[in-house]
């Protein structure tokens, strides 16, 4: 289910810990960017990893915002809107790509290329407003720049796929 | 822009591993809690609570001082015997010197501390933390099961939170069926975590979990949107609201409309206490209401659920009586009639050794002492017997022999053991209380776990060492531990450690209880005690029986050769010792053991056999025709069993909780059955013992089972127990003394091997038992 | 970074050691850092007792940039110098507080300063091994800190016999997911255990017992990129810097409504009125302010006539706030007070970990009833309630994150409460129309 690379990187991130449990979420993160949500599977083994039952998993990653247990778009794009960005217009710039994107928070396009999804203070305050897609940021946006990116995102894209 | 890298990359640092990372982790387990520390060891500490001044030893939680100060500070996160949370912030008190409110649940006391516990600050504090707890609750206490012994209706009535200024519509989820048996109806839950821990710190099931996090917590199954459990149901009765209701309960009444008794229940042979609650004279609910017993809140799935077959529609309610080859209802008045006839004519034509009895695990111990009674003296014979499912007569022997016959361990003994040896069984499954105590002994006072077994169970989690043996191999191995013979290559065959380092272990312990299954019988049971006794300290032991009263038929002599209080029958003095009290003769000649019955009936050597409570078709095995032979079978049953369908009169019986009497549990302790109901057609087993002992000529002068009771008391050996004490709701240990004849064959004793779902024939006509998905899974399962 | 600009303001009034090797070619390389000082400080430390270390800390005055400010060396004092179990040093790098962006440029510009910084923390208080807790967020700067970490293993300033002296230390990095929960101390290390994260009763503190039962210290990464440079310098020249038991400089993050938003390296106890007009260059478009917030979302707001303060702990303090985490927000007349109360509780709503009753239940219930308030929905009772509510939260709960959610709501409250008044007269909010979009 995962790839050989991820497995050994795995079997490296355990052995760094006094406890296995400790590797649950980085486990969980990297195996969720393989395969894209945090599935059943993925769940089963990085319990199996981490010698803890799937439960144990499971509570885990409803705790954290960046877990998810269904598929998200292939860009899943995450628009800061508290206070620094919000004073600098996050909330005009999440409508602007509700609008663009023709999906509202937490909705995926039909082709499964975008998400989007309003977030918490990212930490680039000073470069307000701020997003990122998936963990790339992009600072002292504008509506203008935010188009321009999703064009080139929706550019490097086959055609086939659509 | 740069070329974008879909999910970010990752660099591998080859670390080296480091080996003393190995090491073990530290107190915190699953939740981020504490245990409370006692130290009696040291000085006790003074604090002064709300002007009154207590004592109490060092590592005290306040909570518990001032509870020790007569002083109830609310709480709803905090329950004594599990891990601390902190979470519901309910017990806030001002303590002087320190500039916020502190939670009494987690703060130990200090020496001179000066607390109080109902200012203004205080008592606003509370208001407020009931505000935020309705604000999202539904309120819909009218048709809430909790409603009248609901934790937070109690603490909203004391502190007058009821009108909110909540304007916001309600966060709200569906209710949902967790099991069968368990629902969890969100928008009640006040996450108090009490289930998560019940679950996981008392059951080791964890089946528990929280979802999510602020607003929208939530408590989580383990399988997706269902439980997998030992659905023991103890989730329901800790849960302080109405948020987890009981599948056999909910929505059925309210608690003012039904009466309580607590009584024992009739399930495994551990002898839980259990109130029953009755409405229109149905048993609704069963749950150690006032946690009196020795199982404090503690009850299996059996103990909590599956008393329903008592109320089932396929209760025997008049006598059946075979006439022309047909079971037919009659009278109770004609039935017993037939039954004396027919004995009357059997003895007659073919004398007493053709007439055999057998036993009941079940019934009380004044019903078998009378049916020991009637069968020796009334019929006149020795044919008595039962399904016997530990050999407590080898273990009686084994201590009387070395005069340690104060060496039975109790149920607290189990809890406060230092040390503990498992011998075969598997008391998750068919012991839930055992274990249960096992666990909290473990957990609680870091005793250490040895297990022996021929099985993987699930106590190896709590395990300190463990062996894993060869099919059987458990007597073996007692030879080996005790250097009687050296172990023989392929005994072992798991476990975490070597038969050495395991008995090394034994020898450094010390007050060792030694709790053992069927799998050790006769001669290797006195093999075992000899070799525990040799262990440092007191060495104590329990034999484990599988059902209700199987400590109390052996006790009461339910046996072809043993008299009551294991006394030889075959021992003159032993004989006169009940032939004065029953004024009658008693037969020299030990009779038939259960299977020699069975095979007589077959032989057409037994004409006529009573069975009490047994169901030995299902339980032996027997091919339908093997009683076809017998002149003449009567069966007292609740049901109609595979016997009572062969049976000329069926006798429609009363259970555990349409009698009074006592029954002995597998240590040995005795206690109070109250009779809470009665279905209407149904008697007792002693008051058709009475009856038939009345037809058959035989003028007994018992009014009540009380009356048995104090024959017991003054005539069974063990047996001279307080009856005060036993009368005000206490378990009461006896300790029998008795060289009863060694054990003639192993295949006498064996154990049904219950699981957690089943209880012999009885479980067949629960609901509850039957309902659960786990039920259905291969027995041994580890959740 | 594709789109990622440098975040670091410039401003002539800096005064640069934690951000001194920024601007320098390929800072974040182990060459680099080498040729400017590079664990001359571990050489230095490891010569030293590990008590001198800690004294040393304790004199410069440095007090914990994460947020509340507790003195470094008393901190590390609190271990127990024999212990049963091992010992840890642990790096918050959660950096999740609104209006808070500095731990970004100090592992992305210079990851060795702060290994440096973990090394000899561990070595202080004698822990053998180090994990450094990154938000998840952060991913390209877990990258940046584990190849630092390569190389430090490479060359032998991380693992056995570090430099000679026999003192073996094992440091690695370890990523969050998504809560600002974690960044609290004993919530992050049931994080670093594989635990949900709820924070834990205290006491113990994780002083005592901490990660995996073992004495554990917690330090922010600006906390610990500032230990290389005490040890270096000594206690006095740090001290100096700032102002009165508030020793060094910190990095302030100016953002919202200010004309030059960035990261700035000012001494302790630098003037706010000075940092917004002339650091940051001042409100622009000729707006007047409004309000501040001094030190990340956490921290009650201040009027505009309350910004002649010094900024560090105590000053500010005083006047009723906290410097807390050095996220400097700044705010213009035109921003509505109210919906800012309602932003933030969203804030606090959506991470409460839900643990205890009165922050999971009241900033669910703030939350809704300000962002009612403000879209129109107002009620005449509700700045009461919202302010007694909030009073409920406020040191009633676990751990700090209620009162952090509590503090900003009862300031707004108390010193714009004339603004819900506003909301309710009109029904509307009279701001909506005139906000603009600085960008
Ligand atoms: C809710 C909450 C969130 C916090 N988040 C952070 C954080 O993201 N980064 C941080 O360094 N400290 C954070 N803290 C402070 C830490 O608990 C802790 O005080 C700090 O890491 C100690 O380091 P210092 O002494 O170097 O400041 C937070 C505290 C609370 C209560
Ligand atoms: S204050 Fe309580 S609910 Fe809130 S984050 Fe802390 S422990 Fe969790
Ligand atoms: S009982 Fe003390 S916080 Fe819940």
């Amino acid at each position: 289910m995962i790839s050989q690379t991820l497995s050994r990187k795995f079997d490296q991130i355990i052995t760094r810990y006094p406890l296995k449990r400790s590797a649950m979420v980085p486990l969980l993160l990297y195996a969720q960017d393989e395969v894209g949500h945090v599935s059943d599977e993925v769940i089963a083994e990085v319990a199996r990893r981490v010698d803890v039952r799937p439960i144990e998993v499971t509570e885990v990653i409803s705790y954290y915002s960046m877990l998810h247990r269904q598929p998200v778009g292939k860009y899943n794009i995450q628009v800061c809107t508290n206070i620094s960005c919000m004073l600098r217009g996050a909330d005009e710039l999440f409508d602007h790509c509700c609008q663009k994107l023709g999906i509202g928070h937490k909705q995926t396009t039909p082709d499964g290329l975008f998400s989007l999804e309003e977030v918490e203070c990212l930490g680039a305050c000073c470069g307000a407003p701020a997003m990122q897609v998936n963990y790339d940021y992009y600072e002292n946006l504008t509506p203008e720049k935010v188009d321009a990116l999703i064009d080139e995102l929706k550019k490097k894209e086959p055609r086939s796929k659509i | 822009m740069k070329d974008q890298t879909h999910k970010s990359q990752f660099v591998i640092l080859d670390l080296p591993p480091k080996p003393e990372n190995l090491h073990v982790p530290g107190p915190y387990t699953r939740s981020p809690s504490l245990s409370p520390q006692l130290n009696p060891a040291a000085e006790p500490v003074s604090v002064t609570i709300d002007g009154k001044e207590v004592k109490v030893p060092a590592g005290t939680l306040l909570i518990e001082a001032a509870k020790q100060a007569g002083i109830e500070i609310p709480s709803y996160c905090y329950y004594p015997g599990l891990t601390l949370q902190g979470a519901c912030r309910m017990c806030l008190v001002a303590i002087e010197k320190m500039p916020k409110l502190q939670t009494a649940c987690t703060t130990v006391v200090a020496k001179g501390m000066v607390v109080h516990t109902e200012t203004e600050e205080v008592k606003n504090a509370r208001k407020a933390m009931l505000e935020f707890l309705l604000t999202n609750h539904p309120l819909d206490c009218p048709v809430c099961d909790k409603g009248g012994e609901c934790e937070l209706q109690d603490a909203v009535f004391r502190y007058g939170a009821a009108e909110t200024r909540f304007m916001e519509p309600k966060l709200h989820h569906e209710e949902r069926k967790f099991s069968s048996l368990v629902y969890y109806d969100w928008p009640r839950c006040i996450l108090c975590y009490r289930c998560v821990r019940v679950c996981d710190e008392g059951l080791d099931v964890n089946a528990y979990g929280i979802g999510f996090r602020g607003a929208h917590s939530e408590i989580i199954p383990n399988r997706g949107e269902k439980l997998e459990c030992e659905e023991c149901g103890m989730c329901i009765d800790v849960c302080p609201v109405g948020a987890l209701t009981s599948g056999t309960y909910r929505y059925k009444t309210r608690p003012w409309e039904m009466t309580y008794s607590g009584t024992i229940c009739n399930h495994c042979g551990d002898g839980c206490k259990t109130t029953l609650s009755v409405r229109n004279n149905e048993i609704v609910r069963a749950n150690n209401r006032d946690h009196s017993g020795f199982n404090g809140e503690f009850l299996c799935v059996k103990g909590r659920f599956g008393w329903d077959f008592v109320n089932s529609d396929q209760r025997l309610t008049a006598p059946l009586i075979r006439k022309n080859g047909k079971q037919e209802s009659g009278t109770w008045e004609e039935a017993l009639g037939v039954v004396a006839d027919r004995l009357n004519d059997v003895l007659k034509q073919h004398g007493p050794a053709s007439v055999a009895v057998i036993g009941s695990n079940r019934t009380t111990n004044e019903e078998n002492y009378l049916l020991g009674r009637l069968t020796r003296t009334v019929l006149g014979t020795n044919n008595l017997d039962h399904h016997r499912t530990a050999d407590y007569g080898s273990l009686v022997r084994a201590l009387t022999e070395v005069k340690a016959t104060d060496r039975y361990a109790t149920i607290q003994n189990i809890y406060e053991a230092p040390s503990i040896l498992v011998v075969g069984n598997d008391p998750t499954h068919q012991h839930p209380l055992v274990a249960y105590q096992i666990r909290q002994a473990v957990r609680q006072h870091n005793a250490h776990l040895y297990l022996l077994n021929s099985r993987e169970i699930k106590l190896q989690r709590q395990a300190t060492h463990s062996v894993t043996v060869r099919t059987s191999g458990e007597p073996d191995a007692i030879r080996a531990l005790a250097g009687i013979q050296a172990p023989h290559a392929g005994l072992v065959v798991g476990g975490t450690g070597d038969f050495d380092s395991f008995r090394e272990g034994l020898l450094e312990e010390s007050d060792t209880v030694i709790i053992f299954g069927d799998e050790i019988r006769g001669k290797d049971v006195a093999d075992l005690v000899r070799w525990g006794l040799a262990l440092p300290g007191r060495t104590r032991f329990v034999a484990l029986g599988d059902y209700a009263n199987s400590r109390g038929a052996a006790d009461m002599g339910l046996l072809p050769d043993v008299l009551p209080g294991y006394l030889p029958l075959p021992e003159q003095a032993a004989r006169e010792r009940f032939e004065a009290a029953w004024q009658f003769r008693i037969p020299t000649e030990p009779g038939r053991d259960i299977r020699s019955i069975l095979q007589g009936a077959q032989s057409g050597e037994i004409k006529a056999l009573l069975v009490f409570g047994s169901n030995p078709v299902k339980t032996f095995h027997l091919p339908k025709e093997q009683l076809s032979k017998l002149a003449f079978l009567m069966v007292a049953e609740l049901f109609p069993t595979e016997t009572a369908e062969a049976a000329d009169v069926v006798l429609p019986a009363t259970s555990f909780a349409e009698k009074s009497g006592t029954v002995t549990n597998s240590c040995g302790q005795v206690q109070v059955l109250k009779k809470p109901m009665r279905k209407a057609g149904t008697r007792s087993d002693l008051e058709i013992l009475l009856a038939l002992a009345g037809r058959l000529g035989h003028k007994w002068a018992y009014q009540s089972s009380d009356d048995v009771l104090r024959e017991i008391i003054a005539q069974v050996p063990g047996y001279a127990i307080a009856l005060p004490n036993l009368l005000i709701g206490r378990a009461v240990a006896t300790q029998p003394a008795g060289t009863p004849p060694e054990l003639a064959s192993a295949d006498l004793i064996f154990s049904s091997r219950d699981s957690l779902f089943t209880s012999g024939t009885l479980s067949r006509y629960s609901w509850a038992l039957n309902s659960v998905d786990e039920a259905k899974r291969p027995h041994g399962h580890i959740f | 970074m594709p789109g990622y600009d440098n975040p670091m303001g410039n401003s002539p009034l800096e005064v640069k050691v934690i951000s001194k090797r920024f601007a320098l070619p390929n800072s974040a390389s182990l060459d680099v850092y080498l040729q400017h000082d590079g664990y001359q400080a571990l050489k230095k430390a490891l010569a030293t007792k590990p008590e001198d270390v800690i004294n040393e800390v304790k004199n410069s005055g440095l007090r914990g940039r994460g947020g509340a400010g507790f003195n470094t060396g008393m901190k590390w004092s609190f271990v127990p110098k024999q212990s049963a179990k091992l010992k840890y040093v642990v790096c918050n790098a959660d950096e999740s507080e609104p209006g808070t962006c500095k731990d970004r440029p100090l592992m992305e510009y210079d990851p060795h300063q702060l290994i440096e910084g973990i090394i000899i923390s561990g070595y202080a208080i004698q822990a053998h091994q180090g994990f450094i807790y990154v938000r998840g967020e952060y991913r390209y700067l877990l990258e940046i800190v584990d190849r630092a970490l390569a190389e430090a293993y490479a060359r032998g300033y991380l693992g056995k016999n570090l430099l000679g002296s026999g003192f073996d230390f094992d440091l690695c990095t370890h990523t969050g997911a998504g809560a600002y929960e974690c960044g609290e101390e004993t919530a992050l290390l049931n994080s670093l255990e594989g635990l949900r994260g709820y924070p834990r009763i205290k006491p113990p503190f994780p002083a005592v017992l901490g990660l995996y039962g073992g004495p554990t210290v917690i330090n922010n990464v600006e906390t610990l990129s500032n230990i290389p440079h005490i040890i270096l310098n000594g206690a006095g020249w740090y001290a100096k810097l700032g102002s009165p038991k508030n020793g060094g400089t910190r990095l302030f993050c100016l953002s919202g409504h200010i004309s030059r938003p960035g990261i700035y390296e000012l001494p302790m106890g630098f003037p706010l009125r000075r940092m917004i007009e002339e650091v940051g260059g001042g409100v622009p478009r000729g707006k007047r302010l409004k309000a501040v917030i001094p030190g990340g979302s956490s921290c009650p707001v201040l009027t505009a006539e309350e910004i002649d303060v010094a900024m560090d702990y105590d000053s500010v303090a005083k006047i009723g706030s906290m410097l807390g985490s050095g996220g400097v927000v700044i705010m213009d007349e035109d921003t509505c007070m109210v919906k800012v109360a309602g932003r933030i509780m969203r804030f606090y709503a959506h991470e409460s970990c839900g643990w205890c009753i009165p922050c999971r239940e009241g900033t669910s219930w703030l939350k809704r009833l300000l962002e009612r308030f403000h879209s129109g929905g107002a009620l005449p009772d509700d700045p009461d309630t919202a302010l007694d509510v909030a009073y409920n939260i406020l040191g009633k709960t676990l751990c700090p994150l209620g009162d952090a959610a509590a503090m900003p709501t009862i300031s707004i409250l108390q010193k714009f409460r004339h603004e819900f008044e506003e909301h309710l007269k009109l029904g509307y909010c009279p701001y909506e129309k005139k906000a603009v979009s600085v960008a």
